[in-house]
């Protein structure tokens, strides 16, 4: 287990110097730089400029520069925000997209699980048809869809949110809600196919024949077998609501770290960028290192065959 | 047994439901009307700023910000925008117009109770020419005697630069030549007072990116101080009690929101959390401007939608082909159909009602003219001419107006034009390297002169990227600088710009307008073509 454990450990390692590696130079051999704007710079001041920031060592140079100061944990200066670093912009936004992301998976999993589990004990009902409906629907609509429509129902209409901002808790809701609805759908569905799957074996008819009751049946003997499918789900879909709460942060106006992922390259902020790429790699091969390691931990043959 | 609970289930929930909406039917108080009640401002800008040093700030939209935070030595009015007295309190002009002597206030304070004196503002344009600083905006200081000589290192003795301060109060600014519109130029940002013991505390006074602008730091001289700045959230002021003036500011807090996507912007306004939006998505302004709350509002700004044309690229070398292609272009076709009337169709760069100049009207619409053109650059009816490229970075917009050229340009003349739309910054790499043949472009004024404008066209300026340059032209700019008669100054500019759009390397498309939302509660907020806005001049009244 350790052996295994060690061996993933080092893959990612790899991967991520090579993610590093690939970021910076593809970076620089994109037109335009940080000073690139609207209104000509006079060259004397773009000159000034790169050397304050260290542009106008070799590539090679600033590569290992780079790389020595990330050895101790410093993600350099911003370009786009002179007075901050990357450090303290990440450690600003990256506690803003984790709560959206855990209180959406939470929304997810309240929604997602109890609608799954019906659909499936009230198989072929209208319980079914609602709950299916909702999966389909929920799949199919894209959340800068949902979004907009919530805002403009329960903030614009009715008054009881906020349209935009992440100032007090009631900010949560709206957006939380949209991711988690967004996760929700593919969760009911997993859980209800995972559940009809369990419901349709022998053990299951055995303890009905035993006389236990529906609520037992399905919340002793089924449940563990029928969350399956949905646990080997959320690895990714956790990943997926960190990454991807970039819609959501702009359409809510959130201060999260997905929007900075994607402004940072249009404005060319080259140690953002960097350092939302590391922090998302980062954050992604541990979560699938996660899932392997319980995988192994669960399933022996995982174990034997790395 | 099982269904009947089902239905009881399903009732209750629907009882929550119908409860909530009818603890809904009274919406709660709104940001906005809590804002009138308690005079806060809440607004939207971007994009986001990247600081609030003056030295650093860059986008014309960052006066919206740091003004709240500082002030030069003239405010402007807010009606016009004409200089008024700020930490001067009055100044002289010498008779030859080079030699400015301001006198400052004694009650003019920093935010954190020290006297503003004339060495501060010294201090302060020391550090926007220093070169090694980088100032984006420094250039605009080159009015001044020896500041661009020292700005771009021919010159290292600062006493050299035509700055004074015989005393405390008194700042003397002799210039280069004399300069009609140097009050409003000292209205821009980059001539703001920075407080120098602050800075020195918070490391290199002359690097950028020290950490002085942090709220817990920040000192300032504006009728706002510095409360709160979160990136990405939201920069709040509230009323400076150390500001001169701050009898007369009515505002007790200034609220100011990066918003980064127009039509979230433009939700938040419509949900009661903003007074005044940046802009207005295209497809609501229809649906405003037939509302009768008139939060529609659609001021002129200083601003010009054209193309560059590259003349060192051969297809465009010829001046017969380029006045075809702009003589081909129907503005208003563009401007009401595609833009929904809300810009203003021109063919001149320069917009008109600045410092008594009329911009000549250019190469308007004249498909007959623009035919005879082309037969004169060798293309009769369009045969054998290149096939030509348009490059603009990609927005729906951008995409819309090249589309319909395109088409009047095939229509009228026959040309083939291929249209190519590329990001943002790649696009402006391209127009560093002259890897362009027609660029969409824009240009918006520092100061309210005509010079800003025209000053773009000299051959040496950094903003030309044509390869376009005229003896000619810049001997008649030459002469409007050096003439001490207005009437005189705006003949020859406006000489200067028929010589220009008749050789017509650039194709003028528009006039700005800003088009925002603006809640009608709103006081003190006129409509000016700087698109500014004093703060200490704005209040929030109930309509009644």
């Amino acid at each position: 287990m350790l052996r295994f454990f060690a061996s993933r450990l080092l893959q990612s390692l790899l991967a991520l110097i090579i993610i590093i590696t690939a970021t910076f130079f593809m970076l620089r051999f994109v037109p335009g730089g940080p000073f690139t704007s609207e209104k000509a710079v006079t060259p004397e001041i773009l000159r000034n400029l790169e050397a304050h920031y260290g542009l106008d060592q070799p590539l090679w140079k600033q590569y290992v520069d780079y790389l020595g100061s990330l050895a101790q944990g410093d993600f350099g200066p911003s370009f786009k925000y002179p007075n901050r670093t990357v450090n303290e912009i990440l450690a600003d936004k990256l506690p803003v997209s984790l709560e959206l992301g855990f209180l959406s998976l939470l929304v997810a999993l309240l929604i997602g699980l109890p609608l799954g589990i019906l659909a499936a004990v009230r198989r072929n009902t209208w319980v079914d048809y609602v709950g299916s409906s909702f999966g389909m629907v929920g799949i199919s609509i894209p959340t800068f869809v949902v979004g907009p429509l919530l805002v403009l129902a329960f903030a614009i209409h009715l008054g009881w949110f906020n349209a935009s901002g992440w100032y007090s808790p009631i900010d949560r809701v709206l957006p939380c809600l949209v991711l988690g609805i967004a996760y929700a759908a593919p969760i009911s569905r997993l859980t209800r196919g995972g559940m009809l799957e369990v419901l349709s074996q022998d053990f299951i008819r055995t303890a009905r024949a035993k006389g236990a009751s529906e609520l037992r049946v399905v919340l002793r003997h089924s449940l563990k077998g029928g969350l399956l499918p949905v646990v080997s789900f959320l690895g990714p879909a956790i990943a997926g609501i960190l990454t991807g709460s970039f819609v959501i942060e702009t359409i809510f106006q959130i201060p999260g770290i997905g929007r900075e992922f994607v402004n940072s390259a249009f404005n060319r902020d080259y140690t953002l960028v960097l350092g939302t790429v590391i922090l998302y790699a980062v954050l992604i091969m541990a979560l699938n290192l996660a899932a392997d390691v319980v995988q192994a931990w669960m399933n022996p043959k995982v174990r034997l065959e790395a | 047994m099982r269904r009947s609970a089902f239905a009881a289930l399903l009732g209750t929930v629907l009882l929550l439901g119908f409860a909530m909406l009818a603890g809904g039917c009274r919406p709660r108080e709104t940001a906005v009307e809590r804002g009138v009640r308690e005079q806060v401002l809440h607004r939207g800008f971007s994009p986001d700023i990247a600081d609030l040093d003056p030295h650093v700030a860059m986008m014309v939209s960052d006066y919206g910000v740091i003004s709240a935070f500082f002030e030069g030595l003239v405010a402007e009015d807010p009606r016009d925008l004409h200089p008024v007295p700020g930490v001067a309190e009055h100044w002289t002009v010498s008779a030859d117009g080079l030699t400015y002597t301001f006198h400052l206030r004694s009650n003019a304070r920093w935010s954190n109770g020290d006297p503003i004196t004339a060495p501060d503002f010294l201090a302060s344009w020391r550090r926007a020419l220093t070169p090694s600083f980088g100032c984006d905006n420094a250039n605009l200081m080159y009015v001044v005697r020896g500041a661009a000589d020292f700005h771009q290192g021919r010159a290292t003795r600062f006493s050299d630069v035509g700055f004074a301060a015989p005393d405390a109060r008194t700042v003397v600014i002799t210039l280069e030549r004399p300069t009609p519109y140097f009050l409003s130029l000292l209205q821009h940002w980059v001539w703001w007072p920075v407080h120098f013991p602050t800075l020195e505390k918070a490391g290199d006074p002359y690097a950028r990116g020290t950490r002085w602008t942090r709220p817990e730091t920040f000192v300032g001289n504006g009728p706002f101080r510095l409360r709160e700045w979160t990136i990405g959230q939201r920069i709040v002021g509230e009323r400076s009690e150390t500001y001169w003036d701050a009898a007369s500011v009515r505002l007790r807090e200034l609220r100011l929101y990066p918003m980064e996507d127009i039509n979230a912007e433009e939700r938040a306004f419509r949900g009661g959390q903003l007074h005044v939006t940046e802009a207005v998505p295209a497809a609501k302004i229809d649906a405003y401007r037939a509302s009768p709350s008139g939060e529609l509002r659609m001021d002129p700004a200083l601003g010009t939608y054209f193309y560059r044309l590259n003349v060192t690229h051969p297809s465009l070398a010829s001046a017969e082909l380029r006045r075809a292609l702009a003589q081909a272009v129907d503005r208003e076709a563009i401007v009401t159909r595609i833009l929904r009337g809300t810009q203003v169709a021109s063919a001149a760069f320069t917009p008109g009602g600045l410092a008594g100049y009329e911009p000549p009207r250019g190469l308007e619409y004249d498909p007959d003219a623009a035919r005879a053109s082309l037969a004169a650059a060798g293309y009769p009816g369009g045969k054998g001419a290149p096939e030509l490229e348009l490059l603009f970075n990609s927005s729906e917009n951008h995409r819309a107006i090249a589309e319909a050229l395109q088409e009047m340009w095939r229509r009228e003349l026959g040309l083939s034009v291929r249209l190519v739309s590329m990001e943002g910054k790649t696009v402006l790499d391209a127009r560093r390297t002259g890897q362009f043949q027609l660029l969409r472009s824009s240009w918006v004024g520092d100061y309210a002169d005509p010079m800003t404008f025209l000053a773009v066209w000299r051959g040496a300026s950094g903003n030309n990227y044509t390869g376009w340059r005229s003896p000619a032209y810049e001997a008649l700019l030459d002469q409007a600088e050096r003439t001490p008669s207005e009437a005189e100054r705006a003949t020859r500019l406006r000489e200067a710009e028929t010589l220009l759009l008749s050789e017509a390397p650039l194709i003028p498309l528009y006039r700005y307008t800003h088009v925002y939302l603006l809640h009608p509660q709103v006081r003190g907020w006129y409509s000016n073509p700087m698109g500014r806005h004093p703060y200490k001049h704005v209040w929030l009244e109930p309509t009644r």
